[in-house]
């Protein structure tokens, strides 16, 4: 029984990356009704940046996370002029199909430098000790730092100017613009944060797991399944739903082998599409910013 | 009288070259055709969903993976010869699609694209954790299972002439369909979802039975493709290369257009027979199909066919 209470701690603690990670694809898809199909490569992005700068300059993990998140926010805004620019407004096959092969452009990349070899990051902290059961330090550490980025996101949308005009825009882009907000701008800043936060929460999955360059497929489905589960375009609910997501896996986990999870995870990505179009957290229609 | 139209005939020409072309130990020519024929055929059919109702569905190689995972494990476990095998192969993986499109045909645009992206992850890690299908390590056929075709070497023959059949009935299926009153409810979808569906269209009926319809041929190659080599396996099955290649050949020739997957097909083998030679390029096949395919989208979304119907406007009556 305490195995079992063990497990769903854990699965909360790994579920809230989960949601940091989740908010950045619903965040781009929020403000500019874009799904980023380079969310999964951007994922990976974050965690060969913490696995290359420790190598090379030997700075602790988490030093690494600062210069991710501004690496991440400019490799999000030259996302936007390269592949999302041009597709605002037109049909949503087309800014799949562009992002999707900027993907495989930085998948190509990737494979071709490091192979699909699986890597690791070493980070030692101390872990919490409850009874038998001990708590990594990286999971606790990810946790916290998850909490301190998304409320960070929350001061920005409510608390500055461009984070109100970024919620503008989400709620009406031509209204935005009728008042002189520099929409096409507010468009490149929030694909900017929301790779950014693609990239932090790849860096801090690396602190806890092993990683490949292929890795980003399952990040990925995880995202859209908080996604999914919070409701398009919605933080918040994107963060309790990547929580429940890792409660979910917590209590999978002790059951059966680890493998499975994937599947079961799909499953659930397709039933709750199927039954709850807006996301189960939601009422109606939220987005971004929305009280 | 759709005999009396030079398209028909146009693509039985087609058909004619690939079988005719390679010829006694002309080895090499009929592999890369092979893969052309493979191509064609995955390109193809994508086009049903891609081109005439305007749906992505980024796990078209779903349905090759499981048709040669059916075919093998029919072959290799059961017993059955090699043409039945391929049928039911393509018969389960059809039905399957049907179910599965059932299932997600109330999404639409988006969410649609995002549950076929799903499938082939979910998939994968099922048959990975399948054990009657070998799981991670796969499944090996028997050599002997070559010998009621009369040995290897008349076998890879075989397998050749049925593939190059199945690429025939694809084009055949895309212009049909093209030409039939489902084919034209599909183009409004792609057209306007919300007019086709006011107009009487029933689109999610017309939407499944495309996925379903696109899934038969490309499980029957899976099939074939798989039993060729004797051996399949998760990572090989589901491989993202193939199904992203699909979408670029589709993209390059023309999305929509019959001529369009085909000669977008031909033009990347090509490209990749190229590729695949330069030392520089070899491990950057997909880096290069990416950068193709970002510029198809920015820049010229009808591909190669909308470009020659811009260029020459008659083209558009010999031509489907």
């Amino acid at each position: 029984m305490l195995g079992l209470a063990a497990s769903l701690v854990d699965g909360v603690l790994v579920g809230a990356v989960y949601g940091l990670a989740a908010m950045g694809i619903t965040f781009i898809w929020g403000v500019m009704d874009v799904v980023n199909l380079t969310h999964g490569a951007m994922i990976v992005a974050g965690m060969f940046g913490v696995y290359l700068l420790i190598a090379a300059t030997g700075v602790p993990a988490y030093a690494a996370l600062a210069p991710i998140l501004v690496a991440g926010f400019l490799a999000g805004v030259a996302l936007y002029w390269i592949a999302i620019h041009r597709m605002i407004g037109r049909p949503p096959l087309m800014s799949l199909l562009s992002t999707f092969s900027v993907n495989l452009v930085l998948i190509g990349l990737g494979t071709a430098l490091w192979g699909t070899v699986l890597f690791n990051v070493q980070v030692s902290l101390p872990g919490f000790r409850i009874g038998r059961y001990t708590f990594p330090g990286t999971h606790i550490m990810a946790a916290v730092l998850t909490a301190v980025i998304a409320a960070g996101l929350y001061l920005f949308l409510y608390r500055t100017r461009a984070g109100k005009a970024v919620r503008a825009v989400a709620a009406n882009r031509e209204a935005a613009e009728l008042v002189g907000i520099p929409t096409t701008r507010i468009l490149a800043l929030s694909c900017g944060l929301g790779v950014a936060l693609a990239a932090v929460s790849g860096a801090l999955i690396a602190t806890m797991f092993p990683f490949t360059v292929l890795s980003g497929d399952a990040y990925q489905l995880k995202s859209f399944v908080v996604t999914v589960l919070g409701g398009m375009g919605n933080p918040t609910g994107a963060l309790v739903a990547g929580v429940a997501l890792g409660l979910l896996e917590g209590l999978v986990t002790p059951f059966m082998p680890v493998s499975w999870i994937l599947v079961i995870e799909f499953v659930l990505f397709v039933v709750v599409l199927i039954a709850f179009p807006g996301g189960l957290l939601s009422v109606g229609r939220r987005r971004v910013g929305a009280r | 009288m759709i005999l009396r139209r030079p398209f028909f005939w146009l693509i039985a020409l087609t058909i004619a070259v690939f079988a005719a072309a390679p010829r006694g130990a002309d080895v090499e020519l009929r592999e890369s055709l092979l893969l052309a024929a493979v191509y064609i055929t995955l390109a193809s059919n994508l086009n049903l969903m891609l081109g005439y109702a305007g749906y992505v569905n980024f796990g078209s190689i779903v349905f090759f993976g499981l048709g040669g995972y059916f075919c093998v494990y029919f072959m290799g476990t059961l017993g059955w010869g090699l043409v039945p095998a391929a049928l039911v192969a393509g018969v389960a993986v059809s039905a399957a699609a049907l179910v599965f499109g059932w299932g997600i045909l109330r999404l639409r645009g988006v969410h649609f694209a995002l549950a076929t992206i799903g499938v082939n992850e979910g998939v994968m890690a099922f048959v990975t954790n399948f054990q009657p299908w070998g799981g991670s390590t796969g499944i090996y056929l028997s050599p002997e299972l070559f010998q009621p075709l009369g040995g290897p070497r008349q076998a890879l023959w075989i397998i050749y002439y049925l593939l190059v059949g199945i690429m025939g009935i694809s084009l055949y299926l895309s212009y049909f369909v093209k030409r039939s009153k489902f084919g034209l409810g599909l183009l409004s979808i792609g057209q306007n979802e919300d007019a086709a569906a006011v107009l009487g269209v029933p689109t999610p009926r017309y939407k499944a039975l495309a996925y379903s319809a696109s899934a038969f041929l490309p499980a029957i190659a899976g099939g074939l493709y798989f039993f060729k080599g004797a051996f399949i396996q998760p990572a090989d099955a589901f491989d993202l290369t193939l199904s992203t290649e699909a979408i670029v050949i589709t993209m390059l020739g023309g999305q929509g257009t019959i001529v369009g997957p085909a000669l977008g097909a031909y033009l990347y083998e090509e490209l990749r027979g190229w590729l695949l030679t330069s030392e520089t390029f070899a491990n950057f096949q997909l880096v290069v199909a990416g950068v193709l395919l970002l510029l198809i989208v920015q820049f010229a979304p009808d591909g190669l066919m909308g470009f020659f119907y811009r260029r020459w406007p008659r083209l558009r009556r010999l031509l489907e």
